[in-house]
């Protein structure tokens, strides 16, 4: 029964790993086609998945704003928007803020060394905070797309039978395993096989080579902010449908970093791989030594396993190896 | 015309290297000193001292100790609140346990504690570079902050999980707890801070900050040269958590009197630090203090400005804080990389030129 109920420990971590994953994959996505390390991917999230519920409940943009500057009380334009298009709207809505960040930031940035170009995302993961919080109001949304939630009884049964045990999972875990295996699918076609996926990796291997057989920077770098801002929109719907869309969303994306680690910057794989681990090693870990030590353990374990791990090797598992020579 | 250095000769090696050559300046500074010391303790109101001055200071010191590990070691680090904490900590396990030590000894211990910490979340350093560096110092913060909730030997096993400052005099006057004058305050922080930034410039002018910045600025290249990297590297993580873990300690002792881990030195603390450092410029004792000072004066004009002029809510002005903040980082990094510093120091070449541009 204890060796039953640590597995369901293990599954429920897996689960949250694929989360991690959601989120790891933005982040692998443009560190591959730019060379950005961007900490705003869980920003994006945050506000991608707070336009959704703006959009979704025809919020007003900027309500506080304008009742502030104008005196004008507006709050809802008084009609619904059905899920998948309010989903569409919003995928256009993070493409407009790829092209704009394009345009306004990284432009201007080429060529710079890569700690200042991360240090310039921290600063664009204020903004983006800031800005979401004006939009739409920094109150704690209820997020409903109309996935399944709840403890799947189906699989309690099953389990039931088969172990005597009935294992608790929530559905929407289930199905975020479901929609992130479909995600990572679609993304490896899209590289592998598709022109624009092979400039993508062109551009990766090399910018000057790239540019020399014709592929446009700036075009490429729109493209992969945008699909960024698409993973990102996805892990919001994810991580807003769970816990609501609140401001601890753009914390998930510091979870991501020791994901990140781990699996190695570049490696999308990795990025998968790694999310399983930390997942799975921080509920492992809280169950088994977090009740010794007063728990919350999940807070800091995942950055101390990356931390140990890094000091033994330091590319993480799939990354590559970094020589240096003189 | 205004700014110049006409008849400023020097006649020994010694009167060119000072660290203000320019008689002009180093007069300007001791005026500033001077009028600090002398002038502002007997005006300063609690307002002043608790909304501007005494965390300007405190954050200026945070942000020295910073960019001496970011800025002249090129070792970036999003540690900083957790460090804060160890000094904050620190003293105050110190002021309980050994009331009759006077409090300065306290802090400066505190300090000599948080650089032992510090050395050790330095340690990876040699191994890790970049931002798997920078990732690697969150493990500092999120363990320290949460060792400091989940021990109760560390707040004295106190009801909240808060800490308070017990009062503690200098020549009679108190410092700390609840009786502090905000003149009191402002002193007590503006000699360390002065004395802290003493410490910083000569550093970074002597062999130890060349170290330092040959390390920055290309590591391998450094150690053939003769450059240890580790005892250069661990130094810049010791001497760097020292200042930090000081603004810590009189954060909380100081300025906040009662703090609670997460609450006072949570991750927004770390990046906080590390944006006064970029606007005020890596690698700039001068950019410490311009950068604290800006961060500091933004909100205070914020709220000045929207909320008690235009009526606005406050939480409306905090997010347009946060999105002026974040896009003074992107703005600054584009178009001055140096930060206020290098502005500073751009404004003063060309004073010294006017009005003739050539």
């Amino acid at each position: 029964m204890e060796f039953l109920y640590a597995i369901e420990v293990m599954l429920n971590g897996l689960m949250a790993g694929v989360m991690y994953s959601l989120v790891a994959l933005g982040f692998v996505l443009i560190y591959k086609a730019s060379g950005v390390f961007n900490y705003a991917q869980g920003v994006m999230a945050l506000f991608a998945a707070m336009t959704l519920v703006g959009i979704m409940e025809g919020r007003v943009p900027f309500a506080h704003l304008i009742d502030a500057a104008f005196g004008v009380h507006v709050s809802s334009f008084g009609w619904t928007v059905p899920a998948v298009v309010a989903i569409l709207l919003t995928a256009l809505v993070m493409i407009g803020l790829a092209i704009l960040i394009e345009k306004l930031v990284l432009k201007h940035l080429v060529g710079q060394e890569p700690i200042i170009l991360f240090m310039a995302t921290i600063g664009l993961a204020w903004f983006l905070e800031g800005l979401g919080d004006v939009m739409w109001g920094a109150d704690v949304k209820v997020l409903d797309v109309g996935l399944p939630q709840g403890i799947s009884e189906t699989v309690e049964r099953v389990t039931y039978d088969w172990l005597g045990y009935g294992f608790f999972i929530d559905r929407l875990d289930i199905w975020a395993a479901m929609i992130a295996a479909a995600l990572v699918a679609a993304l490896v076609g899209f590289a592998q096989y598709t022109k624009q996926g092979r400039a993508m990796r062109a551009v990766a291997d090399d910018h000057q080579a790239a540019l020399s057989v014709g592929i446009s920077l700036r075009f490429i770098w729109i493209m992969v902010w945008s699909i960024a801002g698409f993973v990102a929109l996805v892990a919001g719907i994810m991580w807003g449908t769970k816990s609501g869309v609140q401001f601890s969303l753009s914390l998930i994306a510091l979870k991501a970093l020791p994901v990140l680690m781990l699996g190695g910057f570049t490696s999308i794989p990795g990025a998968i791989v790694g999310g399983l681990i930390i997942g799975m090693g921080e509920k492992l870990f809280e169950y088994f030594v977090g009740s010794l030590v007063g728990g919350a353990t999940e807070n800091w374990f995942a950055y101390v396993l990356a931390l140990i791990f890094l000091v033994f090797r330091p590319q993480g598992l799939f990354g590559e190896r970094i020589i240096e020579r003189v | 015309m205004f700014y110049r250095e006409a008849g400023d000769f020097k006649t020994s090696y010694r009167d060119d290297s000072q660290t203000f050559p320019i008689k002009l300046d180093r007069w300007g500074y001791y005026a500033i000193l001077a009028v600090a010391f002398l002038v502002v303790p007997f005006v300063i109101d609690s307002y002043w001292a608790n909304a501007v001055l005494v965390p300007f200071l405190i954050y200026a010191i945070a942000a020295i100790g910073l960019n001496i590990l970011t800025g002249y070691a090129g070792q970036v680090s999003l540690g900083t609140g957790g460090f804060m904490a160890v000094g904050a900590y620190s003293v105050y396990k110190l002021m309980v346990a050994f009331p009759g030590v006077p409090i300065v000894v306290h802090i400066v211990l505190a300090g000599a504690i948080t650089a032992v910490v510090g050395m050790l979340f330095g340690l990876p350093s040699l191994r890790i570079k970049g931002f798997y560096l920078a990732v690697a110092t969150l493990a500092a913060q999120f363990f320290l902050i949460w060792f400091f909730n989940k021990v109760p030997w560390f707040y004295n096993y106190s009801a909240s999980g808060q800490i308070n400052a017990p009062e503690r005099t200098i020549l009679g006057w108190a410092v700390t707890g609840p009786a502090t004058t905000a003149s009191a305050k402002y002193l007590m922080c503006l000699s360390f801070a002065v004395v802290l930034a003493w410490v910083a410039r000569n550093l970074t002018r002597g062999s130890v900050g060349r170290k330092w910045m040959a390390i920055r600025d290309m590591d391998i290249a450094a150690e053939i040269i003769g450059v240890n990297p580790l005892r250069a590297k661990l130094s810049a993580f010791a001497v760097s958590s020292f200042f930090v873990g000081i603004a810590g300690a009189l954060l909380f002792a100081v300025y906040l009197g009662a703090a609670e881990a997460s609450e006072a030195f949570g991750i927004n603390k770390s990046f906080l630090v590390l944006f006064m450092v970029i606007i005020g410029g890596l690698g700039s004792i001068f950019g410490s203090f311009a950068g604290a000072a800006f961060l500091v004066l933004l909100p205070v004009f914020l709220k000045n400005v929207l909320v008690a002029q235009f009526g606005w809510p406050t939480d409306l002005a905090a997010h347009i804080e946060l999105m002026i903040v974040g896009a003074l980082i992107v703005f600054f990094l584009i178009v001055e990389p140096h930060g206020l510093a290098r502005l500073w120091a751009l404004t003063k070449e060309k004073l010294r030129l006017w009005p003739f541009p050539h």
